[in-house]
Protein backbone atom coordinates (compact mmCIF):
# COMPACT_ATOMS: atom_id res chain seq x y z
CA UNK A 1 0.00 0.00 0.00
CA UNK A 2 1.45 3.35 -1.04
CA UNK A 3 1.49 6.34 1.01
CA UNK A 4 -1.70 8.28 -0.15
CA UNK A 5 -3.38 5.27 0.24
CA UNK A 6 -2.63 4.46 3.77
CA UNK A 7 -3.51 7.99 4.81
CA UNK A 8 -6.84 8.06 3.17
CA UNK A 9 -7.75 5.03 4.46
CA UNK A 10 -6.99 6.15 8.35
CA UNK A 11 -8.80 9.38 7.75
CA UNK A 12 -12.01 7.48 6.44
CA UNK A 13 -11.33 4.60 9.50
CA UNK A 14 -10.75 7.15 12.39
CA UNK A 15 -13.73 9.71 12.26
CA UNK A 16 -11.95 11.94 15.33
CA UNK A 17 -9.01 12.62 12.70
CA UNK A 18 -9.56 15.60 10.89
CA UNK A 19 -6.41 16.10 8.69
CA UNK A 20 -3.28 14.18 8.58
CA UNK A 21 0.16 14.50 7.25
CA UNK A 22 2.25 11.21 6.08
CA UNK A 23 6.17 12.50 6.24
CA UNK A 24 9.84 10.93 5.98
CA UNK A 25 11.94 11.00 9.26
CA UNK A 26 13.88 14.28 7.65
CA UNK A 27 10.35 15.88 7.55
CA UNK A 28 9.59 15.28 3.79
CA UNK A 29 5.79 15.10 3.16
CA UNK A 30 4.82 11.94 1.60
CA UNK A 31 1.51 11.85 1.41
CA UNK A 32 -1.21 14.74 3.15
CA UNK A 33 -4.73 14.98 3.42
CA UNK A 34 -4.17 19.36 3.35
CA UNK A 35 -4.45 20.24 0.03
CA UNK A 36 -2.42 23.19 0.26
CA UNK A 37 1.42 21.70 0.08
CA UNK A 38 2.96 24.18 1.86
CA UNK A 39 0.67 23.85 5.07
CA UNK A 40 1.33 20.17 5.01
CA UNK A 41 5.03 21.03 4.75
CA UNK A 42 4.64 23.02 7.71
CA UNK A 43 2.58 20.97 9.64
CA UNK A 44 5.38 17.80 8.79
CA UNK A 45 7.99 20.30 10.09
CA UNK A 46 6.11 21.35 13.26
CA UNK A 47 5.37 17.51 13.98
CA UNK A 48 9.25 16.78 13.63
CA UNK A 49 10.31 19.80 15.77
CA UNK A 50 7.59 18.28 18.50
CA UNK A 51 8.85 14.66 18.41
CA UNK A 52 12.73 16.67 18.76
CA UNK A 53 11.76 18.59 21.41
CA UNK A 54 10.15 16.07 23.71
CA UNK A 55 13.08 14.11 23.38
CA UNK A 56 14.83 13.15 27.14
CA UNK A 57 17.84 11.12 27.96
CA UNK A 58 16.01 7.99 27.34
CA UNK A 59 15.77 9.20 23.82
CA UNK A 60 13.26 10.60 21.06
CA UNK A 61 9.27 9.57 21.71
CA UNK A 62 8.04 7.30 19.28
CA UNK A 63 4.46 8.89 19.70
CA UNK A 64 3.08 11.79 21.48
CA UNK A 65 -0.24 13.55 22.49
CA UNK A 66 -0.38 17.57 22.67
CA UNK A 67 -3.76 18.44 23.91
CA UNK A 68 -4.78 22.33 23.95
CA UNK A 69 -8.05 23.38 24.30
CA UNK A 70 -9.03 23.66 20.81
CA UNK A 71 -8.00 20.52 20.24
CA UNK A 72 -5.31 17.43 19.96
CA UNK A 73 -1.82 16.97 17.84
CA UNK A 74 -0.74 13.29 17.37
CA UNK A 75 1.97 12.31 15.81
CA UNK A 76 3.87 9.08 15.76
CA UNK A 77 6.72 7.78 13.71
CA UNK A 78 8.98 5.21 13.14
CA UNK A 79 12.36 4.96 11.97
CA UNK A 80 11.39 6.17 8.35
CA UNK A 81 8.61 7.78 8.44
CA UNK A 82 5.87 10.05 11.29
CA UNK A 83 2.68 10.53 10.57
CA UNK A 84 0.81 13.95 12.34
CA UNK A 85 -2.87 14.17 12.58
CA UNK A 86 -5.12 16.47 14.69
CA UNK A 87 -8.56 15.72 16.20
CA UNK A 88 -10.81 17.87 17.94
CA UNK A 89 -11.02 18.18 21.56
CA UNK A 90 -11.31 15.09 24.10
CA UNK A 91 -10.36 12.72 21.28
CA UNK A 92 -9.73 8.64 22.10
CA UNK A 93 -6.45 9.09 22.54
CA UNK A 94 -5.78 4.99 22.14
CA UNK A 95 -7.92 4.63 19.45
CA UNK A 96 -6.51 7.48 17.49
CA UNK A 97 -2.52 6.31 18.68
CA UNK A 98 -3.57 2.66 17.32
CA UNK A 99 -5.00 4.03 13.57
CA UNK A 100 -1.66 5.89 13.40
CA UNK A 101 0.38 3.07 14.15
CA UNK A 102 -1.47 1.07 11.37
CA UNK A 103 -1.18 4.10 8.84
CA UNK A 104 2.46 4.01 9.65
CA UNK A 105 2.76 -0.01 9.08
CA UNK A 106 0.70 -0.20 6.03
CA UNK A 107 2.87 2.83 4.51
CA UNK A 108 5.88 0.62 5.37
CA UNK A 109 4.64 -2.38 3.78
CA UNK A 110 4.50 -0.87 0.84
CA UNK A 111 8.73 -0.52 1.28
CA UNK A 112 9.08 -3.81 1.90
CA UNK A 113 6.85 -6.41 -0.08
CA UNK A 114 9.17 -9.15 -0.68
CA UNK A 115 9.57 -10.16 2.80
CA UNK A 116 5.56 -10.49 4.24
CA UNK A 117 4.46 -12.76 1.02
CA UNK A 118 7.76 -15.06 1.44
CA UNK A 119 6.78 -16.29 4.66
CA UNK A 120 3.26 -17.01 4.18
CA UNK A 121 2.80 -19.18 1.90
CA UNK A 122 4.88 -21.90 4.07
CA UNK A 123 2.76 -21.51 6.78
CA UNK A 124 -0.29 -22.70 5.02
CA UNK A 125 1.09 -26.12 3.12
CA UNK A 126 1.89 -27.53 6.51
CA UNK A 127 -2.01 -26.20 7.54
CA UNK A 128 -4.00 -29.50 6.16
CA UNK A 129 -1.24 -32.07 7.80
CA UNK A 130 -1.81 -30.37 11.37
CA UNK A 131 -5.44 -30.95 10.52
CA UNK A 132 -5.12 -34.94 9.43
CA UNK A 133 -3.31 -35.82 12.14
CA UNK A 134 -5.46 -34.29 14.84
CA UNK A 135 -9.14 -36.10 13.40
CA UNK B 1 -33.33 6.11 63.68
CA UNK B 2 -29.64 6.18 64.24
CA UNK B 3 -28.98 3.40 61.65
CA UNK B 4 -31.00 5.61 59.27
CA UNK B 5 -29.42 8.66 59.72
CA UNK B 6 -25.88 7.01 59.59
CA UNK B 7 -27.11 5.35 56.43
CA UNK B 8 -28.33 8.99 54.93
CA UNK B 9 -25.10 10.51 55.84
CA UNK B 10 -22.80 7.61 53.78
CA UNK B 11 -25.24 8.47 51.03
CA UNK B 12 -24.71 12.14 50.66
CA UNK B 13 -20.73 11.63 51.66
CA UNK B 14 -20.66 9.24 48.71
CA UNK B 15 -22.60 11.38 46.39
CA UNK B 16 -20.46 14.00 46.79
CA UNK B 17 -17.15 12.08 46.72
CA UNK B 18 -18.42 11.07 43.36
CA UNK B 19 -19.37 14.52 41.82
CA UNK B 20 -15.69 15.58 43.12
CA UNK B 21 -14.05 13.28 41.46
CA UNK B 22 -16.42 13.71 37.88
CA UNK B 23 -15.50 17.53 38.21
CA UNK B 24 -11.93 16.76 38.96
CA UNK B 25 -11.75 14.53 35.73
CA UNK B 26 -13.15 17.28 33.72
CA UNK B 27 -12.07 20.07 34.75
CA UNK B 28 -8.38 18.03 34.05
CA UNK B 29 -9.65 17.33 30.59
CA UNK B 30 -9.17 21.03 29.35
CA UNK B 31 -6.30 21.62 30.40
CA UNK B 32 -3.15 21.71 28.18
CA UNK B 33 -0.68 18.92 28.40
CA UNK B 34 1.53 16.82 26.42
CA UNK B 35 1.96 13.45 26.86
CA UNK B 36 5.07 11.69 25.41
CA UNK B 37 5.70 8.09 24.60
CA UNK B 38 8.63 6.50 24.38
CA UNK B 39 9.89 2.91 22.76
CA UNK B 40 10.53 1.16 26.22
CA UNK B 41 6.64 1.90 27.16
CA UNK B 42 7.70 4.64 29.44
CA UNK B 43 5.04 7.82 29.43
CA UNK B 44 6.03 11.48 30.79
CA UNK B 45 3.17 13.85 31.09
CA UNK B 46 4.21 17.58 30.57
CA UNK B 47 1.52 19.55 32.28
CA UNK B 48 0.25 22.87 31.94
CA UNK B 49 3.05 25.32 33.29
CA UNK B 50 5.74 22.89 33.00
CA UNK B 51 9.08 24.25 31.21
CA UNK B 52 8.19 21.37 28.44
CA UNK B 53 4.75 22.22 27.85
CA UNK B 54 5.81 26.23 27.64
CA UNK B 55 8.24 24.75 24.46
CA UNK B 56 5.58 22.16 22.63
CA UNK B 57 2.17 23.73 23.31
CA UNK B 58 3.05 26.71 20.91
CA UNK B 59 4.38 24.36 18.67
CA UNK B 60 1.00 22.66 18.88
CA UNK B 61 -0.60 25.14 18.54
CA UNK B 62 0.83 25.97 14.97
CA UNK B 63 0.08 22.33 13.94
CA UNK B 64 -3.59 23.24 14.64
CA UNK B 65 -3.56 26.19 13.00
CA UNK B 66 -1.95 25.43 10.15
CA UNK B 67 -4.01 22.24 9.62
CA UNK B 68 -6.92 23.64 9.78
CA UNK B 69 -6.41 26.27 7.77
Amino acid sequence: MDAAQALADLVEISAQIEAAVLASADGTVLASTLADDERAQSVARDALELVQGAASPAGEPVQLEASVPEGSVFVVRDEERLVAAVTGRDPTVGLVLYDLKTCLRLAGEDARPAKKTASRPRKKKEAPEAADGAA
Amino acid sequence: MARRKLTASLLALGSLLGAAAVWRRRSARGKEHVDVYFADGSMVTFAEGSEEAARLIPIARRVLSQARG
